[in-house]
């Protein structure tokens, strides 16, 4: 993350003298973190509200049940933990939230997943394969119905604005795969802790 | 549209269930906001971090270049240049390309090849550092190893392949 930081910086300002934005990435730098607190603020309701229907889900049951649903294919990306309900529930809940496009859900959902990845991996500061292929798979787009790619369309006067679904899919899934397949391959096993 | 009921009908079913399995949803549910607001809080100090770093990238001009840059090896590929800038802005900001996707969707003749990719592309991916940024954050990952390869190169994958989707499913 740090080394991360600081060649954004430098590439930043060499770029932004080449192209003559200066003045615009130091804008960035200054307002860019006002941005961040903008968007923990529109996280915080959500985050809340959601967080506290996730709670209901798993005291009542709930997420076992979706739980189940999801187990044969998740079981499969995650081996190592199928018999730690508390984060493959999660995960479960994060996953049909995200295929139902619950946005606003399936962030706070996959922090849920998150942190009990993160119990599990005794409070490491550096992320497990389970951590990246989940991260991964979030950065993948799992949406059955893309509603607001849909609804442009509508507006700009397409006949059929769902039409692109199986490219969309066929899109997603295949993404989906190979991004996963590189979090497993890509991760080195001889630092596995 | 019927899927604006997905989201009272999730939280229905959920509270339904609760309901049925005679949980006290009302304790519990404030259990789990309370959670919630530590997350927000916790997620912050991260968010201020990276966003500074990809907010400068963006305004550098780096995008443009690459755009540039690109450019020739898309247009042999069949990469419809218009959809370039979009797919370069994808991984970074959610906001900006679904600001550049609605230029397109003006500009661009609805139905046209240049557009069905475009939409494929902003249908079938997400906001990648955003992502990362986030889910990092909350539980305050230093190290995040193969993450951000892992996921550029699914982008990339999802930029190739929306063309080639569009090939097969949709021009007929």
């Amino acid at each position: 993350m740090s080394v991360f930081f600081f060649c954004s910086v430098i590439i930043s300002i060499v770029f932004g003298v080449i192209n003559g934005k200066t003045a615009e990435v130091s804008a960035a730098a200054l307002r860019e973190s006002a941005h961040a607190v903008e968007l923990s603020l529109k996280l915080l309701g959500s985050l809340c509200f959601w967080s506290g229907i996730m709670e209901v889900a798993q005291k009542s049951g709930f997420t076992a049940f979706v739980e189940k649903i999801f187990r044969p294919v998740l079981a499969v990306v995650f081996p190592k933990i199928k018999n730690k309900s508390k984060a493959f529930g999660a995960i479960s809940m994060n996953v049909a939230a995200n295929l139902l496009g619950l946005g606003n859900a399936a962030t706070p959902l996959g922090i849920e997943a998150m942190k009990e990845l993160h119990k599990i991996s005794g409070f490491s500061s550096a992320a497990t394969k389970e951590m990246v292929c989940f991260v991964v798979m979030n950065t993948a787009s799992l949406q059955i119905l893309p509603t607001t790619v849909a609804a442009l369309r509508l507006e700009h006067g397409a006949e059929r604005p769902m039409e692109i679904l199986p490219a969309v899919w066929f899109v997603s899934v295949c993404s989906l795969v190979l991004g996963i397949t590189a979090a497993k391959i890509g991760f080195g096993k001889g630092e596995e802790q | 549209m019927s899927t604006d009921l997905v989201v009272p009908v999730t939280v229905a079913v959920i509270t339904g269930y609760a309901f049925y399995k005679k949980t006290d949803i009302f304790s519990v549910f404030i259990q789990g906001a309370g959670k919630g607001l530590s997350s927000a809080f916790s997620i912050l100090p991260a968010l201020c971090f990276l966003m500074t770093a990809i907010g400068m990238l963006r305004q550098s001009g780096i995008i443009e270049m690459l755009t540039g840059f690109i450019r020739p090896f898309a247009e042999a590929t069949g990469f419809p240049p218009e959809v370039l800038p979009l797919a370069l802005l994808r991984p970074f900001s959610g906001s900006g390309a679904l600001g550049y996707y609605e230029e397109l969707c003006a500009n661009l003749e609805t139905g046209s090849f240049a557009e069905k990719v475009a939409s494929v592309l902003m249908g079938g991916s997400e906001t990648t550092f955003y992502t990362v940024a986030v889910y990092y954050g909350a539980i305050g990952i230093k190290k995040g190893r193969n993450t951000v390869p892992a996921a550029l190169f699914a982008d990339i994958s999802a930029a190739v392949l929306s063309v080639f989707a569009v090939n097969l499913f949709l021009q007929k």
